[in-house]
């Protein structure tokens, strides 16, 4: 719809006789691109022969912003880059900073951080199944996700008393304890949330508009998908069983008992499998949290001013998207040297290309679906 | 100057706590893939390194031009098999004598383990592109071109990503000012609309 | 209603032109969805069950030729800064323009090189919605206060 002028970026070819290549633009205003993506398509005919994705329609600068301001200060804008799972972000910012100190960070503080963790990767989940199945075409999914959503950001205003962008902990543990009323309410949310979940697989995972959309469609295979560098749900879906929550275990996690969920074909639909079974998965861990919740202090004790030793540190985390993670170089100051932020939207995007070519163009948007992006984590 | 203070142990003797001095005491991590690459290309690690000994922070530094050998060799060698290349980026340190520094993260998930490569090079020296090797490279060079301005050499396809096109700077470098140079204020069209 | 007041029988009301385009106006406010960052997820929840915005006749289009008002709900950068100017430039008159949420309104806290420092450098704003993103409650505020200024626009003698 806009920017038709600088399409020329692909380049056209045509030839004398015979069918002409077009070349349609998608975005950076369109309903189904979850944001500001801007996709150039070129088709012959349906068929996807090749395409560019033009991005960085939300680039804000803050990695830069990071190299300018102090840790702490650091983390509100860490809720705006996955700002669908706010604390997700937070939690791999604050674990990132901690891994420079040798903090005991109190069992307390660990298990609400893994609890809020995993709330932040149910909504994520509902949003992504919201957006994505009225993407296909199913509308009554997006209001019902919706209100189980609303649920999942009042659990959050209780607790933390933002709706959206929580700024939920804080370098060495949690700002205060979360009140009484919000482990009830988690617990009266986990156990009315499994039958819910049956709710969406009754429309959607025996559907056959569903399955025609979504088997089939998009496959990658587990050796591309590594050599692509994606993370999260979609190299689960191609069968790899590799999550950062058992392989590099953070918070409360080593004492945690999941399942990791694995699909097989690689394909949307086994996607969409190991997200549903990943929400169940969340509810399992959350109600493994509440009960075994220890009481204590939330915080450890931290100096006033956060000074990390010089040094560099990696340290990445299982978002809902796939692997986040926090390259910070310290220079002994109150402020990073070099914040990086790697992207998971950003990484996972780098596929679209090999998962659209020789799909039909309508399956585009489906895969642009199931990649589950969000720009303002992929833009940075 | 933290890659200074990495390198040279004995300037640092000052500061008790910085992760050196039980590095002269142990030994430090990733050895073992340290023999794999030197196995098969003597000399390439240059500097070996991590941040309190943490084994995930394993740093090595590599010349340029070993880089594409030494990380094919990593990603196809079945002691390390470092498959997936989590992070590509670079970092900008105007007052050192080879300014931009490269960082490879790589991961390994058959052994479950993180390495981080780096090279050191000058201004407006090139990188030989390593996206023939991961895949996933290809983006993450195109977007420390378009925010360092660092090239690499046989991309296949080197443009700016994040920025618009006829950005002409590099934002990322420590030279360029937070609030940016006044690249692309946006001028109001002259044509006077009705709710303007 | 001065000189015809009483002149009809109960059931007819009168009114001016002004009052009764205004009325039909603001009952009708359809947005178009131009979701950028935060606040997009925030506008698609107004829209959602619990808060239901088609409950006052505004109903979220995808396309500007479609809509009234413009809802920019989100981080303005330079890159999309033209982006917006060619969607508000295909909205038909008569159009509004909210700024949602901290980033349309001023930068937020984005003071840096990438990030318009406000949507009113490019297009002109009707209503500002504060908030880091707003609440579906303030978007709802923003709203009313839209057609609470529709309300007062004279169409007829300007």
């Amino acid at each position: 719809m806009v920017g038709v002028a600088n399409v020329s970026r692909i380049e056209q070819q045509s030839t004398v006789h015979g069918t002409e290549e077009l070349v349609i633009n998608m975005g950076p205003q369109h309903p189904s691109t979850h944001g500001v993506l801007r996709v150039i398509l070129k088709l012959d005919g349906e068929t996807v022969n090749d395409l560019d994705c033009d991005i960085g329609y939300l680039h804000r600068g803050t990695e830069k912003i990071g190299e300018n301001i102090t840790y702490t200060m650091f983390i509100p804008y860490t809720d705006r880059l996955d700002y669908i799972a706010a604390p997700s972000n937070n939690l791999a910012w604050v674990t990132a900073v901690e891994k420079f100190f040798d903090w005991e960070i109190p069992m307390r503080a660990q298990y609400i951080r893994s609890m809020v963790g995993e709330l932040s990767r149910i909504a994520s989940h509902l949003l992504w199944l919201a957006t994505h199945a009225l993407d296909i075409g199913a509308m009554t999914v997006f209001l019902w996700c919706f209100r189980e959503r609303e649920m999942v950001l009042d659990l959050f205003e209780t607790a933390f008393g933002g709706r959206l962008t929580v700024n939920a902990f804080r370098l060495g543990g949690l700002h205060e304890d979360v009140p009484d009323k919000f482990l009830q309410l988690t617990q009266e949310f986990i156990d009315i949330f499994p039958s819910r979940i049956d709710d969406y697989e009754t429309l959607l995972t025996n559907n056959r508009i569903w399955l025609q959309r979504t088997r089939d469609v998009g496959i990658i295979s587990a050796e591309d998908a590594m050599d692509l560098g994606l993370t999260g749900p979609i190299i689960r879906g191609s069968g790899v069983s590799w999550d950062l929550r058992r392989a590099k275990p953070y918070a409360a996690y080593p004492y945690l008992d999941f399942v990791v969920p694995v699909g097989e074909n690689g394909d949307i639909y086994d996607r969409y499998l190991v997200r549903i079974e990943e929400l169940r998965q969340s509810t399992r861990i959350i109600q493994q949290c509440l009960e075994q919740l220890p009481g204590g202090p939330v915080t450890c004790k931290t100096p006033r001013t956060i000074k990390p030793p010089e040094g560099e540190i990696y340290h990445s985390i299982e978002n809902p998207k796939g692997e986040f993670g926090f390259y910070i170089v310290s220079d002994g100051t109150t402020t990073p040297y070099r914040v990086r932020i790697r992207p998971p939207s950003f990484i996972n995007l780098g596929g679209l290309k090999k998962l659209c070519v020789g799909q039909l163009v309508a399956d585009v948007v489906a895969i642009i679906g199931s990649i589950d992006i969000v720009l303002g984590e992929c833009d940075r | 100057m933290p890659d200074e203070v990495v390198e040279n142990s004995e300037e640092t003797n000052g500061a008790p706590d910085s992760g050196e001095t039980a590095e002269e005491v142990k030994t430090p991590p990733g050895e073992d893939l340290k023999e794999v690459v030197e196995s098969a290309f003597p000399g390439a690690v240059l500097e070996q390194s991590a941040y309190e000994d943490h084994e995930d922070e394993t740093t090595f530094v590599l010349g340029v031009d070993s880089l594409v050998a030494v990380a094919t060799h990593l990603r196809d060698h079945g002691d390390s098999l470092f498959k997936l290349l989590t992070d590509l980026t670079a970092a900008h340190y105007p007052e050192a004598e080879n300014p931009f520094e490269m960082l490879y993260h790589l991961y390994s998930i058959e052994h479950n383990r993180r390495l981080r490569l780096k090279v050191r090079i000058k201004e407006g020296q090139a990188v030989p592109t390593v996206s023939g090797i991961w895949t996933s490279a290809d983006w993450m060079e195109r977007e420390v071109y378009d925010l360092f301005g660092i090239e690499f050499e046989d991309h296949p396809d080197l443009r700016r990503i994040l920025l618009p096109d006829n950005w002409g700077s590099h934002p990322m470098r420590k030279d360029y000012p937070l609030e940016g140079r006044g690249e692309r204020i946006y001028t109001k069209p002259t044509r006077k609309e009705i709710g303007d | 209603m001065g000189i015809v007041e009483g002149k009809f029988s109960d059931n007819f009301i009168t009114s001016k032109v002004d009052s009764l385009v205004a009325w039909a106006r603001k009952s009708a406010l359809w947005p178009m969805t131009f979701g950028l960052a935060c606040c997009a997820i925030e506008m698609m929840a107004s829209g959602a069950a619990r808060y239901d915005f088609d409950r006052f006749g505004v109903i979220f289009r995808a396309t500007p030729r479609q809509s009234d008002v413009i809802i920019v709900a989100g981080t303005v950068t330079h890159k999309m800064g033209d982006a917006i100017r060619k969607v508000y430039d295909q909205m038909p008159e008569p159009r509004w323009v909210i700024a949602m949420g901290n980033c349309a309104t001023c930068g937020g806290p984005y003071a840096n090189y990438a990030v318009m420092q406000g949507v009113d450098e490019i297009i002109p704003v009707d209503v500002y919605v504060p908030g880091c993103p707003p609440r579906p409650e303030s978007l709802m505020w923003g709203v009313m206060q839209l057609q609470k200024k529709i309300e007062q626009e004279k169409y007829i003698r300007r």
